[in-house]
């Protein structure tokens, strides 16, 4: 997997699938949409002002609520490039890395990091720098067939490639 | 080594003999599930697996019931979807409005789930068939496209938390999602993260099987993975007469290892009122007679059931609903509602000047039929009290019974079933 480097924009404790993308919006599926609204009751203007590739960084039991896929969707088509958590609910976790958006356990760095920090982060290593401080922290690491998964660019192109057929994607 | 109900299932599904917490096995599919809103995007991620067929015509099951009947045209293209998907696979549980329901009140009530079924499905209170001795989790649309062209899916074997509930509630008004919402208001909303949480005690053997499916379907609300409860003559006396495959009946060993145990003396609990924004920010209702509300809503996946409708009957019938107060009351399924025209249940919430709406999900999740504005308060049989859920960011939703609703509907303020008798 890729070096991914981006600011950060902090959140806090159990922030939900609500929040993340509303009900209200799930009368549509398309990404473009759904980033549009990407995390707007917390940030407003959050689509005119993330640069591509930015990271947001979050405490306890991030995406917790509903199995809505377009919770992920949302905040990768919106430009994060991934998360970290102090610890994820466990549906979005799985969301996350099935449609290959990486997401890494990191309580120490999700606790230590502040807004508008500069990151260097290697997803497959759970290495996270902060360019900002300097401080380097550890995450946990993804077992293999979950790189496996983020590497195909998702579960759907993994799968696809194990039934022979060529992935639409 | 001893295993638990939930690592039972698995194994059997695994085609192992034993399995344990923590390991990746694949298991073999019972039944998969999509609704209105997940649907859609499962169908889009099926079609680029190339996959031509789905694994199964009569395991696989779409429901429209989150926006439907179809609220806006974008909602009615996404039930179109789903409906021309089921027609093209030719698939036997396509169910219409009209002869449906809320997909977890629909399921266990046709006889779609049984016990020791494993089950997925793209919703999160696909965890409700716990409450039958199923392995049920709900997962994402992903998920559910590939388990849906392959007939299996790959899971990490959760340890199990044990909850005994001692006692017998002196309250008579105390149900399932009291002793559902105390627990979480216990343990917190990531308090059983990743893991199973199984339900067993007095309590539970007293508890009906609609109670026992609340209880399982708030499992996800601790971040469980799935909720069960071990089937008993209750569960085999509610499937014998409607399952419509065969069933399995799996119960932990007593030597089954868990990640904990917690017991809960239910014998003076009061019933439970969850408070803005979490679904664990619990207090006894007597704590909570301060809340001046806007809007009840009895009914969702989680408390339209018949019973849910019969208590909430014995408290409205013969009162008024309060006047500042919109009631919405939502029979669960096709039959629940039948059932409700015809023993007058109706007529009771009509009367009393309470809204009485076809099986649908809108207000559960803010998506229509009863949406708040700003600065709103609901109290609600539904699950989730988050931020915005029900409607305007700066609205409020509290989480209760069907009891306690229907006795703030009447008062105008969130109170118990004794001060309206």
């Amino acid at each position: 997997m890729e070096i991914l480097q981006g600011r950060t924009w902090k959140v806090g404790h159990n922030i939900d699938t609500d929040l993340i993308i509303p009900a209200r919006y799930l009368n549509r599926y398309d990404a473009g949409f759904l980033a549009s609204h990407c995390l707007e009751d917390i940030f407003p203007q959050l689509g005119e002002s993330i640069n591509p590739g930015d990271i947001l960084v979050a405490g306890k039991n991030f995406g917790c609520g509903s199995s809505r896929e377009h919770a992920p969707v949302a905040l990768k088509s919106v430009g994060f490039s991934c998360i970290i958590a102090e610890s994820y609910a466990r549906i979005f976790y799985r969301n996350a890395i099935n449609i290959g958006l990486p997401v890494i356990v990191a309580p120490e760095a999700a606790r230590s990091i502040n807004d508008h920090e500069m990151l260097e982060v290697d997803p497959a290593g759970g290495v996270i720098r902060s360019l900002t401080s300097g401080k380097t922290y550890r995450g946990e690491l993804l077992p293999p067939f979950m790189l496996e998964i983020l590497d195909s660019g998702g579960l759907v192109p993994h799968v696809a490639k194990k039934v022979g057929k060529k992935c639409a994607r | 080594m001893g295993m638990t109900i939930t690592e039972k299932i698995l194994a059997v599904h695994a085609g192992k003999e034993q399995v344990s917490p923590g390991e990746l096995i694949n298991a073999r599919l019972d039944l998969v599930l999509a609704n209105d809103i997940t649907g859609p995007m499962v169908v889009k991620e099926f079609n680029k697996i190339g996959v031509e067929r789905v694994f199964d015509q009569n395991k696989v099951v779409f429901i429209p019931d989150h926006f439907a009947p179809a609220k806006d045209i974008p909602s009615a293209q996404q039930c179109l979807e789903i409906k021309e998907f089921s027609r093209a696979q030719g698939l036997t549980h396509y169910y219409e409005v009209g002869r449906n329901g809320i997909e977890h009140c629909f399921l266990p009530e046709q006889g779609l789930v049984v016990p020791g079924d494993v089950v997925i499905g793209a919703d999160s209170h696909t965890c409700t068939y716990g409450g039958l001795g199923a392995f049920s989790t709900g997962v994402g649309s992903t998920d559910l496209a590939v388990g849906m062209a392959l007939g299996e899916i790959w899971f990490r074997v959760p340890e199990s938390i044990k909850f005994v509930l001692k006692g017998k509630p002196k309250n008579k008004w105390v149900n399932g999602k009291d002793y559902i919402l105390a627990i979480i208001g216990k343990i917190g909303v990531d308090g059983a993260q990743y893991k199973a949480m199984e339900f067993e005690g007095e309590a539970i053997e007293a508890l009906s099987m609609d109670g026992r499916l609340t209880m399982a379907n708030m499992a996800v609300e601790a971040g469980a993975k799935n909720g069960i409860i071990a089937p008993d003559e209750k569960t085999v006396e509610y499937v014998k007469e409607r399952a419509q495959k065969p069933w399995q009946i799996y119960k932990s060993d007593p030597d089954a290892v868990y990640a904990g145990v917690i017991e809960i003396d239910v014998t003076g609990l009061e019933p439970q009122v969850a408070f803005p924004h979490l679904p664990s920010n619990t207090k006894p209702v007597s704590a909570s007679t301060h809340i001046k509300i806007d809007q009840a809503v009895i009914g969702s996946c989680t408390n339209g059931r018949w019973e849910d409708l019969v208590t909430a009957a014995r408290i409205i019938n013969g009162r008024k609903i309060h006047p500042e107060v919109r009631a919405i009351v939502i029979p669960g399924t096709r039959e629940i509602y039948l059932r409700a025209v015809r023993e007058g249940l109706v007529e009771i919430f009509v009367e009393a000047g309470a809204v009485v709406s076809t099986p649908t999900c809108g207000p559960c999740l803010g998506g229509y039929m009863g949406i708040l504005a700003k600065g709103e308060r609901a109290v609600s049989t539904t699950n989730r009290n988050f931020i915005g859920r029900m409607g305007h960011p700066e609205s409020e939703v509290y989480l209760a019974g069907p009891a306690v609703a229907a006795a703030s509907a009447v008062l105008g303020r969130i109170g118990s079933p004794e001060e309206v008798e």
